[in-house]
């Protein structure tokens, strides 16, 4: 349980990074100038209050959403300069979401989930293959309907990793899975990130998930409060909540 | 397939129900346009084809008795390529087994055999050989309707000498694919018949040898019609001519001609409802699917769908509603286009029909519901590819309800909450609220334009057959007799009453205006054959005056008071005048009415009667069919009692036919609009209505929210339905005008409040399908599920 390698490659890169919602009468500063690298196969956790921003600046660098301003780099390709076009093109080949409510379309079965994204994508794995990363080998042609929260998520995990995407974004996961799905969940979120290096970032609301993290972000009024290094992780096994 | 492919067809068969609901609506629209268009271009083209390989005469003429040498004289005229004579006569014929005097056209076939120009289509046997004095062809109907084979045998009896005529063979003509006796309504092959005789036999009867009394003319193709018909009547004026014509007031042309500008104005008023009705109806259920399917939307854009692919998903649900519609469409307008095509050959005598597999009616018809359906979701698939990702899978805000001044003066009223529930999502929702009663009010408007329908024939029959002609039977005589001949007339056996009319074809013009017609003239007091006017009094033309009938009178642009000027196409060149004392409400034919002594005075001629009309003791009939068959003054028969009947008949099976077909289509329309709005409304409320359950309202008080609302919806389309329907109907009526008749803008309350009443009761129907699915409502699941 290292830190990554040396010298690691910057997969992310934020200046002054903004986005406020204006509802007429207020302004709310989602982001209030955010600066911050993402590595290369790293495991980030990104912690905060509700409203701290956490979930702006993930749908941003996922390309769901746009600055107000500021810059975000993904590698060389500044995001902050895409139109709608450029910005699909971009999640298409390169990022994996995972978020609370798993978001399965609920006519299609676990499999067939998959399918939506390796129809579309570049390079895919199968959607057996991603789904036998997950350890719901077993459970391909179950509806959604007839799994429960931790195999839908673990669906939806599958779905986000079967592109192989450089990075996986991941809000909020386990938010709506008791401790041991969660579990379960974070153990396949970090065995992809050690097996495939796929730089992954997790929104919580758990603190103790901070522990499984290379890296983690604090969150508070948009802005970063802190980061830390983990000298030392544990496995999602010895999480408790 | 891939998986998006896969959603489609999951998520369509989960929507059956409203699909099925929809396409049933769209199909109803393919199938009519298909009908109607494949129909108008079937006639369209057999007609045209059918003229052209039979060499359909462009101009007609008749005269009394012209020199055949004149015939030089009307070839040399610019612009006519070939012109025929003939003898055309009518003759009365007694057929074995047939107690009815049957009456006929006679028709000379050239020496050469057969005609150059309206060349007949042999069915059977063989035309006449040209030198035979004893044979005969007949158009098929006659001889079908007759049970006549080649080799039969009837008596004719042609200018007052009898003859039997042998039957060779039977044939269909161009001049006749709609044949209609003289002063019949309808078609009646049973007691007329075309006959075509050699013309040595016709000239012989009528003393017609170097002579002729009709002529047809082609022309060459850019030939100025109006020009050459001026020369003809010119030559022809010394000899009786009656005035020369083109194919426009050729009868048979022009009632086909009435039935193809019925179909076209058909097919441009009815299909647009339905199709207007279904893009609505995709709007709405795709709209509310994009509603519930926003978090999905949301994330197959964070997948990486583009904007494109996510609309063309939604576009494709419609599409196959569309496709369902359309297949549904063309197996039942295939089958109506056959059932059409059998009730046209029973009115219309086609060798053949050119319905070829009309591709462009299915084309056009499937082309139109693809786009509707594709028009309808279009708003609702565009708003599901504008959505933001992360917009999109955040849940929806909730409905803005604000205290209007409406909702003040409605809490006023201190009404119950659901009451409140149903006023407040009509208001929340006024656009959909207003298309949903609009689709309601059109299965209204439909109603009440089928009744229109059956109503305006009712007035037409009432007006003709029970107000105006209220004789049993007409006898024509052509060219006319003295009117004492009317004594001899009452004289014959079963005749209670006898009155004399005479008809005279004229041309009447106002100003720059012109018109060719029959003058009627009766003597005052007429009580069998009767003028009635717009209030339904009883008049008679003032001696010295003309009265018009009210389409006549739009013609010519005269209103009572202007003087009208007349000509008999007699070569006397007399024009006369005569004012305007009146217009007469009539829906058939163009009258113009005057007193008998009148229209003696004009023609200067001594009374005299070209028509009778009898009131006949019933159980004398054979005796007096046994008379008429041995009288070679008559020209012409009309039974009128036999008319009335086969009228009323013919109307009751078409109404009955029409209304079953409009009652179920407006339960169609009715049925997809209701079932799908409350469908759309119980998704929508699911919680709310889940929570009042929760809260102890009972299942009867909860499905009142769902019923109460779709019912209100359904009565305020009431009116506005009534109105819509007046208006479609007044379309139709005014589609269907022609020279032929008109049909009368007549509304009846019966017709609205059957309409209203099939209407409510089909949305009661779909509101109680929807409620059943409320009754097994799962509680806790629904307050569970994400919003």
């Amino acid at each position: 349980m290292s830190a990554p390698a040396a010298a690691p490659e910057t997969m992310f890169r934020t200046e002054g990074l903004t986005k406020v919602y204006d509802s007429g009468l207020t302004k709310v500063h989602a982001l209030a100038g955010v600066d911050l690298e993402l590595y290369g196969g790293e495991l980030s956790v990104l912690l905060g209050p509700s409203g701290s921003g956490k979930s702006t600046l993930l749908n941003i660098l996922g390309g769901l959403d746009h600055a107000s301003a500021g810059h975000v780099w993904f590698r060389d390709l500044e995001l902050t300069g895409l139109g709608d076009r450029g910005l699909t093109r971009y999640r298409r080949d390169h990022v994996g979401f995972v978020f609370q409510f798993y978001n399965l379309v609920a006519s299609l079965t676990a499999r067939e989930n998959v399918q939506l994204v390796t129809d579309v994508a570049r390079d895919p794995m199968s959607p057996d293959e991603a789904l036998e990363q997950v350890g719901l080998g077993s459970r391909m042609d179950h509806f959604p309907a007839e799994m429960s929260g931790g195999e839908q998520q673990r669906v939806a995990i599958a779905r986000a990793i079967a592109k192989r995407p450089e990075v996986l974004l991941c809000d909020e996961p386990t938010g709506a899975l008791d401790s041991k799905t969660g579990v379960q969940v974070l153990e396949a979120l970090r065995d992809i990130n050690e097996r495939l290096g796929t730089t992954t970032a997790v929104i919580t609301h758990n603190a103790e998930i901070r522990r499984m993290a290379h890296r983690v972000i604090w969150f508070r009024d948009g802005h970063i409060e802190r980061i830390e290094t983990n000298a030392e992780r544990i496995a999602p096994a010895d999480i408790h909540w | 397939m891939n998986a998006l492919d896969k959603k489609l067809l999951r998520d369509f068969r989960r929507l059956w129900a409203q699909a099925l609901a929809i396409a049933l609506v769209l199909a109803c629209g393919v199938a009519i346009l298909m009908t109607t268009f494949g129909m108008y271009g079937a006639l369209e083209d057999t007609r045209a084809a059918y003229y052209e390989r039979n060499r359909f005469a462009d101009v007609f003429a008749a005269a009394n008795r012209a020199p055949d040498s004149i015939l030089s004289e009307i070839r040399a005229i610019p612009g006519v390529r070939q012109a025929e004579a003939r003898v055309v006569k009518h003759v009365i014929l007694n057929v074995p087994g047939r107690l009815e005097t049957v009456t006929g056209q006679m028709i000379s076939l050239p020496e050469t055999g057969a005609p150059l120009l309206n060349r007949p289509v042999l069915r059977s046997g063989r035309l006449p050989d040209p030198a035979a004095t004893g044979e005969v062809a007949v158009n098929a109907p006659f001889a079908e309707a007759n049970g006549l084979r080649p080799g039969d045998s009837f008596t004719a009896n042609m200018g007052g000498r009898k003859r039997v005529l042998t039957l060779t063979g039977t044939l269909l003509s161009p001049e006749f694919i709609y044949t209609i006796g003289p002063g019949a309504m309808m078609p009646d092959a049973e007691t007329f018949g075309i006959l075509f005789v050699p013309a040595r036999v016709a000239d012989a009867a009528f003393d017609m040898q170097g002579a002729f009394n009709d002529v047809t003319l082609k022309l060459d193709p850019r030939a100025p019609e109006a020009q050459v018909i001026d020369r003809l009547d010119i030559l022809l004026d010394p000899y009786g001519g009656t005035g020369a014509h083109g194919r426009d007031s050729q009868t048979s042309h022009s009632f086909v001609d009435a039935e193809i500008e019925q179909l076209r104005s058909t097919a441009i008023i009815l299909p647009p409802i339905f199709f207007g009705i279904t893009a609505f109806l995709v709007g709405m259920v795709i709209g509310r699917i994009i509603a519930l399917e926003r978090a999905e939307i949301g994330l197959l854009k964070a997948i990486g769908y583009s904007d494109v692919e996510i609309c063309v998903h939604y576009l494709m649900l419609a599409g196959l509603v569309a496709v369902v519609g359309t297949l549904l469409g063309w197996a039942v307008g295939t089958w109506l286009s056959g059932a059409l095509a059998r009730l046209y050959a029973q009115f219309f005598d086609f060798p053949y029909l050119i319905y070829r597999v009309a591709y462009d009616a299915y084309a056009i018809s499937g082309l139109l519901a693809l786009a509707s359906a594709a028009l309808g979701a279009a708003r609702s698939a565009l708003h599901a590819a504008r959505l933001a990702p992360a917009t999109a899978m955040s849940p929806p805000a909730p409905p803005r309800f604000s205290r209007g001044l409406l909702d003040r003066a409605l809490s006023r009223l201190r009404l119950s909450q659901p009451v409140m529930m149903i006023l407040r999502s009509l208001m929340r929702w006024p656009v959909r609220s207003g298309l949903t009663t609009l689709g309601l009010s059109l299965a209204v408007a439909v109603l009440v334009a089928s009744s229109f329908f059956s109503d305006a024939l009712d007035t037409i029959l009432d007006k003709a057959f029970y107000q105006s002609n209220r004789q049993d039977a007409m006898l024509l005589f052509s060219p006319g007799l003295r009117d004492d001949a009317l004594q001899d007339v009452t004289n014959l056996p079963g005749v209670l009453m006898a009155e004399g009319q005479q008809f005279q074809p004229a041309t009447l013009r106002h100003g720059h205006l012109e018109k060719d017609t029959a003058l009627e003239a009766r003597p005052p007091g007429a009580d069998l054959s009767r003028i009635v006017d717009a209030a339904g009094h009883v008049i008679d033309a003032p001696p010295g005056a003309i009265l018009l009938s009210e389409r006549l009178a739009a013609h010519l642009e005269a209103r009572p008071g202007d003087v009208v000027a007349i000509e008999f196409p007699d070569g006397r060149d007399e024009i006369h005048h005569l004012p305007v004392a009146g217009l007469v409400t009539q829906y058939v034919g163009l009258g113009a009415y005057v007193d008998s002594t009148t229209l003696d005075r004009l023609k200067r001629q001594s009374p005299r009667i070209t028509a009778a009309n009898l009131l006949i003791d019933d159980a004398a009939l054979p005796q007096l069919h046994a008379v008429l068959k041995d009288t070679p003054e008559l020209s012409g028969l009309v039974m009128l009692t036999r008319m009335r009947r086969s009228f009323e008949d013919t109307i009751r099976r078409n109404v009955t036919t029409m209304t079953t077909v409009y009652i179920s289509i407006a339960m169609l329309i009715t049925v997809g609009v209701a079932y799908n709005g409350a469908r759309i409304q119980l998704s929508e409320r699911a919680r709310e209505l889940a929570s009042l359950r929760i809260l102890g309202f009972t299942r009867g008080e909860v499905s009142f929210v769902l019923i109460g609302e779709t019912m209100l919806l359904a009565l305020l389309a009431q009116p506005l339905g009534w109105a819509l329907g007046g208006v479609i109907a007044s379309a139709l009526a005014r589609g269907s005008a022609s020279d032929l008749y008109s049909v009368p803008l007549v509304l009846e309350p019966a017709g609205f409040a059957r309409a209203s009443l099939v209407v409510l009761a089909a949305s009661l129907g779909a509101a109680l399908l929807v409620r059943r699915r409320l009754d097994r409502l799962d509680l806790v699941a629904v307050m569970k599920t994400r919003e």
